[in-house]
């Protein structure tokens, strides 16, 4: 029982792993997968209803096990990827096939089992335990059904597919619990576990090949698939950068048990590029006692606690847990340190908090209670505005997050992709700290994941291609973020091939995709084409991309927070993906102005200067126009008053303020009364209805100012097209 | 205290006769009581350049920006300086809210179906083409108002340069 060697090796790579995640990105898979998983229960459940897949729930499904397939992957957590892999094959099948007469039911129960096998490794993960779930069976099983579907499709009796499902659906119920059957499995597929030889290997790296740490982390990565246990010191090196140099002193020990021939394992060994001395003996079963039992005292959950780390990490099995964890330390932070939160819940509190602030204000400023002779009491008022400021910032940033944590997760994709297609790609990011609503992220993060995918997989040419075309070796992607007027962009820049218009158009005619006369379509149309669901123009179908899922996700969820997706592709350059997410839920820095009684708010970024102009620097042009001259530079004036037909406000132009702003290399100087400071602003669409009466030019949406008062914000590219010709 | 009527009279199927009416000008008009949301005074808002002149503007409304119908220009009628009276009634059609100004809010009437004339004859004017029906209460009558034709921004334009002119 206590015998790790017992247990797959899957088992050991996922435990490795999880020492050296971190936890934000753990707890986004966790957050991710479970709602993907909860959507694709309810998508199959409510297909079942109607009695049978619309073509769309087809696509959802795929979907679903698309994405839950891909971050799992990049988790490493393998055995979900396998089972979520086999699940999209099916569809995949379904999907292309379109098989008349499918018994849905059955691929339904089969589906909702696989859901529960993931829901229950996800719930282990998330509890800090090993996900241990044996998924052999399962895959067998949905493998099987996936061969019978080949081969009934079109001639399938419904007696046939009763039969199937119940051996589907029930009997690996039975199985599942029914523990010495799986075990003889396993120990007829793998050999029997124990009889493996023990390893003991140093490896000493070139002198000049740096980051020792980070290869042998990588190396014993790729062990772990291959040995049955393996051992290794120091055992820090993931998170220990100090290690390179004990590596690069002492060599790195690596301490394995395998069944795979002595033969194999060296050849392994000498394959990996930078080992200059490699020391390889066999050793005795009992030498890793020592490791095994190292174990009991530290259990794998509490690894990042322990400072006594220095000796080794083991790759404790799941019995091992079992039996060693402490109840009280049975720790489910994991998951608690992210709740998820109804938007609207959070939508109704900030606006609470507006009232608050409002209600504050009347209060305190209220003529009667500012007469108060008491120095206690003005204290308290001035705690209680203190208190409601913080509580408003606090509300604020609750929605507010920056990119950067989506963006760093690209990384992830790029590293592990580089690796299994043996392509050089350099990922940049720029603009990350880039704040956007919760909401948005939450709808960016997959569009991201998949645009970057097929990026490597379908632009990036090999290494010798780009040679020959005498570009850099490693192929370049740029993932940018900015804000730009109403809108926020995020560009995804590659230097890749770029898209192919005669391939697309092809594919395109042969799925029937096209919407209008190909003679019509602009090159952006065309390039769209790629976006709709079930469009790929790879061949081969790889793991990370080629089933024309994907894109269409980017367009789903981008359509979900009303942004725009635009293509643009020039032949050996490169594509560009710009996602244009509106500034609707975004936080702009604004700077505060009067013009008779309204309130604007403009853009900080574009201002570039503000002054009173003297009386001698103003002038008009032959057509009447405004002019002010600064250090020998004329600019227009733009009059906010006249243009906005605002009443009461200020003419004299040595009176008010002129605010010098630039957008788009267009300088605009707009005269208004007065400024009234700088602020943090939410930025909201103005209502539907004035939207839809008349597209105001030079507003971008409203806010709420701290006195519940509406300030309309401002869209200088639109205020500066009008005088800048 | 018309917010509470509207409040207890919640359950769609009871609704459907009934209308909430408001004076304009010496004359009564009825929204159907399933688009009120609320009916508040005047609060303080904010002008919004280029609208037509009947949409006064854009108000908040905990946290929710509306915009603000002023229902006397909406019919072209005299403008007068809103008072004590005067009411904001809050109105939710599909996806628009918007806040009808009105010169006060009269009572929630339950016609029979008999009592509601449909499609009525009336002169074009601009009043008349946004009233679907009219209900008869004893000898009095009530424009009923179509809160689509409302909000639907057909006519807008034309409308739009009144504002310029004033």
């Amino acid at each position: 029982m206590l015998n790790p060697c017992d247990k797959p090796d899957v088992r050991e790579v996922t435990n490795v792993t999880r020492n050296f995640e971190n936890e934000p990105m753990m707890e986004v898979y966790i957050f991710e997968t479970t709602q993907n998983l909860e959507q694709l229960e309810q998508v199959i459940i409510c297909s079942e209803k109607n009695g049978g897949f619309t073509p769309d729930d087809v696509s959802e499904i795929f979907r679903f096990m698309h994405t839950i397939k891909g971050s799992s992957a990049m988790m490493l957590f393998d055995n979900i990827e396998k089972v979520a892999h086999v699940v999209e094959d099916i569809f995949y099948f379904i999907r292309e096939q379109k098989p008349d007469g499918l018994d849905f039911s059955a691929v339904s129960d089969l589906v909702l089992e696989c859901v529960d096998f993931i829901k229950a490794e996800v719930k282990k993960i998330a509890d800090l335990s090993d996900a241990d779930g044996d998924p052999v069976f399962l895959i067998e099983q949905l493998n099987t059904f996936l061969d019978e579907l080949r081969n009934i499709f079109g001639a399938e009796s419904n007696q046939n597919k009763n039969q199937k499902k119940q051996q589907q659906y029930y009997i690996p119920q039975e199985k599942k619990q029914d523990l010495p059957s799986t075990e003889d499995w396993l120990a007829q597929e793998s050999g029997m576990a124990s009889e493996g030889a023990c390893y003991h290997v140093i490896v000493h790296y070139d002198d000049d090949c740096k980051m020792e740490n980070i290869r042998a982390y990588t190396l014993v990565f790729g062990l772990a698939e291959m040995v049955e246990e393996v051992y290794y010191l120091p055992a820090d090196i993931a998170d220990n950068p100090q290690t390179a140099s004990y590596i690069r002193e002492n060599g790195f020990e690596i301490f394995f048990k395998t069944e795979i021939s002595y033969e194999e394992i060296k050849a392994h060994f000498e394959n990996i590029i930078y080992i200059d001395q490699l020391l390889f003996r066999e050793i005795e079963d009992h030498r890793l006692d020592a490791f095994r039992n190292t174990p009991k005292e530290a259990p794998s959950i509490d690894n990042f606690a322990l400072p006594d780390r220095d000796l080794c990490m083991p790759a404790s099995s799941p019995a091992n847990v079992i039996v060693t964890e402490d109840p009280q330390k049975n720790n489910t932070t994991a998951t608690q340190k992210m709740i998820s939160v109804n938007v609207d819940k959070l939508d109704n509190l900030m606006n609470l908090v507006g009232e608050l602030m409002i209600t504050e204000s009347m209060v305190t400023q209220c003529p009667e209670v500012e007469a108060i002779q008491s120095e206690n009491f003005h204290k308290a008022s001035i705690e209680l505005h203190k208190i409601t400021v913080e509580l408003q910032d606090m509300v604020m940033s609750i929605r507010m997050v920056p990119l950067s944590t989506t963006f760093v997760k690209m990384n992830r994709i790029v590293r592990d992709m580089c690796k299994k297609l043996n392509r050089e790609v350099v990922l940049d990011l720029y603009g990350e700290e880039t704040e956007v609503d919760k909401n948005i992220i939450e709808h960016i993060s997959d569009p991201l994941m998949h645009i970057i995918r097929n990026a490597i997989d379908h632009g990036i040419e090999s290494e010798a291609e780009r040679l020959a075309k005498g570009k850099d070796k490693a192929g370049h992607i740029v993932l940018e973020a900015k804000n730009v007027g109403s809108d926020v962009l995020i560009v995804i820049k590659d230097d890749g091939r770029g898209l192919n218009k005669e391939r697309i158009l092809e594919k395109a005619r042969q799925n029937d995709l096209l919407t209008k006369p190909e003679a019509e379509m602009s090159d952006r149309d065309i390039f769209k084409l790629i976006l709709l669901p079930g469009f790929s123009t790879k061949e081969n179908i790889t793991e990370f991309s080629g089933r024309g899922v994907g894109m269409d996700v980017v367009t789903k969820n981008l359509d979900e927070v009303g942004g725009t997706v635009l293509v643009d592709s020039e032949v050996d350059h490169g594509t560009t993906i710009t996602l244009k997410i509106p500034l609707t839920l975004a936080i702009v820095e604004g700077m505060n102005i009067r013009v008779g009684k309204s309130r604007y708010t403009i853009p900080i970024t574009t201002i570039s200067e503000s002054f009173r102009p003297d009386q001698k620097d103003c002038m008009m042009d032959p057509d009447n126009n405004e002019m002010v001259m600064i250090r020998g530079q004329c600019y227009p004036i733009l009059r906010l008053h006249q243009h906005y037909q605002i009443k009461n406000a200020e003419t004299d132009l040595t009176k008010g303020i002129l605010i010098m702003v630039e957008q788009e290399e267009k300088v605009i100087c707009v005269f208004a009364d007065e400024l009234l400071g700088q602020q943090q602003v939410v930025v909201k669409a103005l209502p539907n209805y004035v939207n839809s009466m008349k597209k105001i030019l030079g507003l971008a949406g409203c806010t709420l100012l701290p006195d519940g008062s509406i300030s309309l914000i401002m869209d200088i590219s639109g205020l500066t097209g009008l005088r800048v010709q | 205290m018309e917010a509470e009527v509207v409040a207890a009279l919640e359950p769609e199927d009871d609704q459907q006769g009934m209308y909430l009416t408001f004076e304009l000008d010496r004359e009564y008009y009825g929204v159907w009581i399933g688009y009120v949301s609320e009916i508040i005074g005047i609060l303080p808002f904010t002008e919004v350049p280029e609208l037509p002149a009947f949409v006064r503007g854009i108000f908040n409304l905990r946290g929710q920006i509306i915009p603000l119908m002023d229902m006397r220009l909406r019919f072209q009628k005299q403008f007068v300086e809103y008072d004590e009276r005067s009411c904001v009634i809050v109105i939710e059609v599909g996806n628009n809210t918007v806040g009808l100004i009105v010169d006060s809010v009269s009572e929630v009437i339950s016609f029979e179906e008999a009592d509601i004339i449909q499609q009525p004859m009336l002169s074009s004017g601009v009043s008349n083409q946004f009233v679907k029906s009219i209900g008869k209460v004893g000898n009095a009558v009530k424009l009923l108002l179509d809160c689509d034709k409302l909000l639907s921004n057909q006519e807008v334009e034309i409308l739009t340069n009144q504002k310029d002119e004033g």
